[in-house]
């Protein structure tokens, strides 16, 4: 008698000698999806991933993750509009993630505890010259840095951070945050070059025996609207006036300020001025609230600190201490049409935020470089018409901001990479996307959205302290552990405890499971209560 | 400083596992060294709720007796797709006789250990409700009257599977069997007819009863575990749905069994003595027409995409829910959300056996209305 568990006398067989695998027709096989957040990152991050390591409270590991794709997380925790949590699925059951409070708790404790990047692999022995150190250069140079190239980063301003800097205000970047950032990219061994401004591209390529070239440079100049003014009166463009407030001797615009124009840019210079001393700080634009550019919660933020709005108005003229208001109306395509009817109103200085254009000078004579508008073109991997000129950022928009331009600099470092092997960069495959109704939401704990500190009002029109602050390192943890892991195997056992023939194999922690196709008879329970959609159905070749 | 006690795991509460977990608060079926007491090569149907129920019991019950366990099987489903001669699917000592007396059965073996003084070795009887409630009772209610040591655990599939579909005393209302076609006025098993079973149990004074689905495994096995840290008789009742039978999906048994508890058609909970002691309370209510929609046995009431055919029946089914869920105080809030069940505030004092939940109509109502 062979040896028998306790009580068993008989040796009967096994029905493991059954194999029922040879019922099924479909059999079930683990995917991965694409997490809609990682399909909404303009720089590609993938954010489930990292969230998954935080969920674990590894936050190295996570940050790590993060950095393989944006080096700049402190930035993005605080600056990016995050198209990452308008995507969220939990948003469908609850409140989207807050995956960019989670950023930047991780990008504010890599500072804090002084993580540092890997350094470069082996030196290629290619030179590559970035002009421009906004986010859009600093990506750039960061992944060609990691690729092994070498980089000169050349920026006509006293500071690298481009628009970081020099645009968004202090009270929403702390500029601490910023210089550790922008420092440990340039620990990775960067040759920077600062108040320097490129005026012929060819030439400083020829000069500096570069092999290619990314241009960042971004959409320096303000645009400008005919305005009749007085001699006296005081009108500046919000890029100079944000630019100068950086500077040691702030401007100063006096107690009643307008400021024209509905974007982003409008919201921080109003929001500025309130700061710098302007108690009456009135936004003024063409159109409805409801086709303003500028983003829900920089408006809602603006209004918070006694910002006021001024719809359906242009300014018409400015003479000393007041300017001349026209109503607006919408005609049937929704355009403004003026009325005629005009008032004034008291204006110590008017500031026009009316967009940004590009200075592309540097250009002139490198004819194979097409512009369009306002944009230079690229092609798929963000090279100009010029080989080995690639051009990434605000000069090739559409979408103008810290974000696109941090993932055109590592798309264009990519590129320049496969360009200097002397290839094009694959085209990778995404996966489908892991939409709300793949998931088996059953299995999420019931988890309300934890929300950031707020800077007390009085605070946030005296001081440029940070309005918006972080999560404490036990709200970060919850908050990652409400990421429902979309698409993606976390290893939550339902297929290995649910299968009524054990035909799941569970492998070592972190290697997920397998099926045992000998005696899956392709129920399908594995797919049905699979929380996060991860495994799905195919039919058997019969 | 907003900040929030991190009070939960992500999935942790209701999925079988969780790599943030300690080990050992997760389920039994999350370790790969449970014991698969009903392994592979089995003949189940595709999708089998009562292969997955038997599994989960019996592999709790083997980590509760540190795998000093008998079981003794009805006949029925679960012993026949296990059991072809020559081949076995147990991996545990299991015994069949006939289809009514594996509680006399279970009750002989475990006077047997005790004559011999291994009391280390725990005794585990399973039928289908057929074997239970209709042939079985019987010998069943003299295991419980007796107070022998024997946890009696019933795989509740509403009908008599293995021949076929016919109806039992736990076929619910309006069900169709092969036996109760949906043919005439009444289509389906009639109202006011047969046993709930945890109930009678509960009649009988059994020191532990507990009901329970196969899509709440954390409760489930709680159950098994406190059942098996009690001495003499205990009743255990699982929903286990049948793809076959129900006219479900095979890949919507749990789903099946989640929205019979989420109705309160299944209420799930727990009784000592006589008196319920804890439920498990509803988290996410819906109506019952989600969960006919479900199942083809239902489908002359309500149609697969929910168009209700029946809306009288419906309204009986309905009321019976809300009845149960009214009577056992289901409805209200989870506490500490996502908990196993059981950690519910207990229920003291609390009056039952007050109507008859399996049959929609008072207890001790006559036959067909
Ligand atoms: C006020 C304001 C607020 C904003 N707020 C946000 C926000 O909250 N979130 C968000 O995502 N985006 C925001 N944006 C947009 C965002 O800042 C830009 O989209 C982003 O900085 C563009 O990055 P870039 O690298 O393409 O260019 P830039 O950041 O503009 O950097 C270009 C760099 O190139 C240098 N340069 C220019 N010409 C030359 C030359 N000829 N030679 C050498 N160097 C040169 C410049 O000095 C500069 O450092 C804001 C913009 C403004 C103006
Ligand atoms: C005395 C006797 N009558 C009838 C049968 C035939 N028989 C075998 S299994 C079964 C039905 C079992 O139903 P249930 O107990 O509900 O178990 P299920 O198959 O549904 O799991 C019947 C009627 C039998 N084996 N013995
Ligand atoms: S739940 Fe997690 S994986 Fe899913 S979209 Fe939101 S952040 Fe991404
Ligand atoms: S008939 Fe029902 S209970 Fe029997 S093996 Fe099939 S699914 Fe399971
Ligand atoms: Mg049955």
């Amino acid at each position: 008698m062979t040896d028998l568990p306790f009580g068993i006398s008989l040796d009967v067989g096994t029905s493991l000698a059954n194999k029922t695998g040879s019922w099924r027709v479909e059999r079930p096989v683990y995917v991965d999806r694409l997490p809609p957040c990682n399909d909404a990152c303009p720089a590609g991050e993938n954010v489930q991933r990292w969230l998954y390591h935080a969920e674990a409270g590894h936050y190295e590991q996570a940050w790590r993750a993060l950095v393989e794709d944006n080096p700049l997380p402190a930035v993005m925790g605080r600056v990016c509009y995050r198209p990452c949590e308008g995507a969220c699925n939990r948003a469908q059951l609850d409140e989207a993630v807050g995956i960019n409070a989670v950023e930047r708790f991780l990008g504010d404790e890599a500072l804090a505890r002084g993580w540092s990047f890997e350094a470069a692999t082996r030196p290629s022995g290619r030179r590559v010259l970035v002009v421009g150190a906004g986010p859009a250069g600093l990506a750039a140079t960061y992944h060609l840095r990691r690729l092994g190239h070498a980089v000169t980063l050349v920026d006509g301003a006293e500071r690298p951070g481009g628009m970081m800097r020099y645009g968004i205000p202090k009270f929403r970047l702390d500029r601490g945050v910023l210089d550790g950032e922008v420092d440990r990219i340039l620990a990775l061994g960067v040759d920077l070059q600062l108040g320097t401004p490129v005026t012929d591209l060819p030439a400083a390529m020829r000069d500096g025996g570069f092999d290619a070239a990314f241009l960042a440079v971004g959409a320096q100049l303000a645009h400008r609207a005919y305005i009749p003014a007085g001699d006296s009166a005081r009108v500046l463009d919000a890029v100079s006036f944000l630019r100068d407030v950086e500077g040691a001797d702030p401007p100063r615009l006096g107690r009643r300020v307008l400021v024209y124009g509905g974007g982003d840019t409008a919201m921080d210079a109003a929001r500025t001025a309130r700061r710098l001393g302007a108690t009456d700080a009135v936004v003024v634009y063409r159109r409805t609230r409801e086709r303003m550019p500028a983003h829900d919660v920089e408006v809602q933020e603006a209004a918070e600190e006694g910002v006021c709005m001024s719809w359906l108005s242009t300014i018409a003229g400015i003479e000393d201490g007041k300017a001349v208001l026209e109503e607006m109306e919408l005609d049937a395509d929704g355009f403004p049409q003026p009325t005629g009817r005009f008032h004034d109103v008291a204006a110590d200085a008017v500031v026009l935020a009316l967009g940004q254009d590009t200075d592309l000078s540097l250009l002139a004579t490198v004819p194979d470089v097409t512009v369009a508008g306002r944009s230079v073109q690229v092609d798929g991997t963000l090279m100009t018409g010029h080989p080995g000129v690639f051009a990434g950022g605000d000069i090739v928009g559409p979408e103008r901001t810290v974000t696109t331009a941090a993932g055109a600099g590592k798309r264009a470092a990519r590129a320049i990479d496969a360009w200097l092997a002397g290839g094009t960069l694959p085209q990778r495959d995404r996966h489908p996307l892991a939409t709300f109704d793949a998931l088996e939401t059953w299995y999420y704990a019931d988890a309300p959205k934890a929300h950031r500190p707020v800077l007390e009002l009085a605070r946030r029109t005296s001081t440029f302290d940070e309005v918006v602050g972080g999560l404490d390192e036990g709200t970060a943890l919850f908050e990652a552990r409400r990421c429902m892991s979309c698409g993606n195997c976390f290893e939550c056992d339902n297929c290995f405890g649910m299968c009524p023939d054990n035909a799941v194999i569970k492998l070592e922690p972190g290697q997920r499971y397998r099926f045992d196709y000998d005696y899956c008879k392709g129920c399908g329970i594995c797919v049905s209560e699979c929380p996060c959609g991860a495994i799905v159905m195919v039919p058997e070749e019969l | 400083m907003t900040t929030q006690p991190v009070r939960f795991y992500q999935v942790g509460s209701f999925a079988v596992g969780n790599r943030l977990l300690d080990p050992d608060q997760r389920t039994v079926q999350a370790d790969r060294s449970r014991s698969n007491a009903l392994t592979s090569g089995h003949r189940a149907c595709q999708g089998c709720g009562e292969a997955l129920g038997a599994r989960y019991v019996l592999d709790a019950a083997m980590r509760a007796t540190g795998g000093r366990l008998v079981a003794v099987n009805a006949t029925g489903c679960l012993e026949v797709f296990t059991t072809p001669y020559p081949e076995t699917s147990w991996q545990v000592p299991w015994l069949h006789s006939l289809f009514g007396n594996a509680a006399a059965v279970a009750t002989g073996v475990a006077a047997a250990l005790a004559v011999q003084g291994r009391d280390d070795v725990r005794v585990v009887a399973q039928a289908g409700d057929g074997g239970t409630v209709d042939i079985g009772f019987g010998c069943l209610s003299g295991m419980f009257e007796r107070d022998d040591d024997v946890l009696f655990v019933c795989y509740d599939n509403e009908a008599y599977m293995n021949t076929g579909v016919q109806r039992s005393a736990a076929t619910p209302p309006a069900a169709r069997t092969a036996t109760t076609e949906a043919v005439g006025p009444e289509p389906g098993n009639p109202f006011g007819q047969g046993k709930d079973l945890p109930t009678l149990a509960m009649a009988h004074g059994v020191r532990y009863v507990a009901t329970a689905t196969v899509a709440e495994l954390h409760d489930l096995e709680a159950k098994v575990e406190r059942a098996m840290g009690v001495r003499g008789a205990r009743y255990l009742h699982v929903l286990v749905p049948c793809p076959l039978g129900w006219g479900s999906d095979p890949s919507d048994t749990i789903r099946v069994a989640r929205t019979a508890k989420e109705t309160g058609l299944f209420p799930v909970y727990e009784a000592e003595g006589g008196t319920v002691t804890s439920v498990s309370p509803i988290r996410r209510r819906v109506p019952v027409t989600e969960y006919l929609r479900l199942q083809g046995r239902f489908r002359h009431v309500v149609g697969a995409d929910g168009t209700v055919h029946r809306p009288d029946i419906v309204e009986r089914l309905q009321q019976m829910a809300d009845a149960t869920v009214e009577r056992l105080g289901l409805d209200r809030p989870a506490f500490g959300e996502g908990g196993p069940a059981g950690t519910g505030s207990p229920r003291t004092g609390e009056a039952v056996g007050t109507g008859n939940p399996r049959t929609g109509g008072p207890a001790g109502e006559g036959a067909t209305p």
